[in-house]
């Protein structure tokens, strides 16, 4: 079996991108990531894309390739929210590993903010039930608020300690002059904003950005010829439980348990291993039920390590080193990769100014719907 | 714009007939005997399709609840705060319903009543039972 490694990785600028469109930010993150390689178009035999709130059509990726003038041997589109990105990563290293592509460039970008305006919060609740669930008014906010609330009532963990997790995303993002966000805020700043959904509060809730991002993952083998450091894909894997949160099995285990297992037990690697972690964290109680439903805590310590710093840029466990979709930006189905291509940066040990030392392993986690779909990859320096 | 009206299928019509009627229909699994809700065309238990509807009596315990203070659409946002709960019912199945007549927490014994929505009829739930 062929080695799959990403080779190229470009961001776009994320934010109020007025004049962006969906198609543009695809093009500016997919050529980015294709310069970054050192890649031509013609070079890419497999593309990967994602979806759109704001050109929805089901063949994105067709869409893209007529756009920019693309003919790849092998295109398909993935409508999986917020997992979409790390799925469709380990969708192209799977491509690339039984031989059917030597390059996949996988593109995402929506411009759900300036493209929407006060909109997207309506369009992504519609993603629940049409009989069981919209008619009671419930958001994706709303959602997550009805996971914290248990988890908060069977773990102790406090809103103190989701709010410590907002603050610790807004001082990497302070470090990140591309972040969406980047005015420092205190504790205190978190639990006085207003209530989205109890015991959420705005700060707890991530950002709504326009914005693109793009990967290439190629053969390893292929890699001595391009322009950037290699970084290995060393593992991947997935969990799936549910899809509404109505009918999910539990408020507090999800199918991260078993993502993060399968893609560390690919690669070899137990949690302790790793150096950095990206990780989905759509609301403060994603990240911390993910990093305990992981196994990177233990269940209930996890509010306290972020209390403490743990999981600052020096601490144990340095997460989402980027400012994370709570204040780097949150894109759609780019949000995802935006942890993507920070997990790359740090492996290439190109975060300046807030570079992890030594990072030479990470783990990079998506969730999509209500903690219902979970993809995790586990990335090394080679 | 109004609030959502559920629209019944086939998988959901025998349910939504029962909620016109003031009655919470559930499916029972005649293979594994699992409550089921919502309604489908087989037992997600064990994939059995021997499946009888029953009536709940209608109480449950409240498993999660949260009060939300921005709405999805105006017509909700007109509400003010409002309460949604995962309600475990003692039949042993879960729905999601909003809070009339008070202030849910996690726990919380409710029971289930009915509120007209358009052309249908949607189960909520109050505090008691």
């Amino acid at each position: 079996m062929k080695k799959a490694a990403i080779t190229g990785a470009y961001s776009t600028k994320v934010g109020d991108l007025e004049g962006a469109t969906c198609m543009s930010l695809h093009t500016e993150a997919g050529l980015g990531a294709l310069a970054d390689a050192g890649l031509e178009v013609g070079d890419v035999d497999g593309l990967l894309c994602a979806y759109s709130f704001t050109e929805p059509h089901l063949m994105l990726a067709s869409v893209f390739a007529e756009y920019i003038g693309m003919q790849p041997s092998h295109a398909s589109a993935v409508s999986m929210g917020g997992v979409t990105a790390c799925m469709l990563v380990m969708q192209a290293a799977a491509l690339v590993e039984a031989g059917y592509c030597r390059h996949v460039l996988v593109v995402t970008g929506d411009n759900r903010l300036s493209g929407m305006r006060g909109n997207a919060v309506q369009a992504l609740s519609e993603v629940g039930n049409q009989q069981y669930e919209q008619p009671y008014g419930m958001t994706i906010p709303a959602a997550y608020a009805l996971v914290a609330q248990r988890y908060m009532s069977e773990f102790g963990v406090t809103s103190e300690q989701l709010a410590a997790i907002a603050v610790t995303m807004r001082e990497h993002a302070a470090l990140n002059p591309k972040a969406h966000m980047r005015t420092p805020i205190t504790v205190d700043d978190v639990m006085n904003s207003r209530f989205i959904a109890t015991p959420l509060h705005l700060l707890d809730c991530c950002l709504i950005s326009d914005g693109g991002a793009a990967v290439v993952v190629s053969a390893a083998d292929t890699a001595g010829d391009l322009k950037a450091p290699r970084i290995d894909v060393l593992g991947s894997g997935q969990g799936h439980t549910h899809e509404y949160i109505v009918a999910a099995p539990s408020l507090t285990d999800y199918g991260c348990k078993r993502s993060a297992a399968d893609a560390l037990g690919r690669a070899g690697l137990k949690p302790s291993d790793i150096d950095v972690v990206e990780i989905y964290d759509s609301f403060t109680i994603t990240l911390l039920a993910e990093l305990e439903s992981m196994g990177f805590f233990e269940r209930g310590e996890a509010g306290a390590a972020a209390a403490a710093g743990e999981l600052k840029i020096g601490g144990k466990l340095p997460c989402n080193t980027h400012g994370g979709l709570l204040s780097y930006g949150h894109s759609g189905a780019a949000g995802g990769m935006y942890h993507v291509v920070e997990a790359v940066e740090q492996l290439r040990g190109a975060a300046k100014g807030r570079q992890v030392d030594g990072a030479e392993l990470a783990l990079v986690h998506g969730d999509g719907g209500i903690l219902s779909a979970h993809c995790s990859i586990v990335l090394g320096r080679a | 714009m109004e609030k959502p009206v559920p629209r019944p299928n086939a998988d959901s019509a025998p349910f939504w007939e029962g909620c016109a009627a003031h009655e919470f229909r559930f499916q029972r699994c005649n293979s594994c005997g699992k409550a089921q809700f919502y309604p489908r065309a087989i037992c997600a238990n064990c994939r059995g399709d021997d499946l009888d509807w029953e009536v709940s009596v209608g109480k449950g315990a409240v498993h999660s609840v949260t009060t939300v203070s921005r709405g999805p659409s105006v017509a909700f946002k007109e509400d003010g705060p409002y309460q949604v709960a995962l309600v475990d019912m003692d039949e042993g199945f879960r729905f999601m319903a909003n809070v009339r007549g008070g202030e849910a927490e996690i726990g919380t014994r409710v029971r289930v009543i009915y509120e007209k929505r358009g052309d249908q009829t949607i189960p909520q739930v109050e505090i008691g039972g």
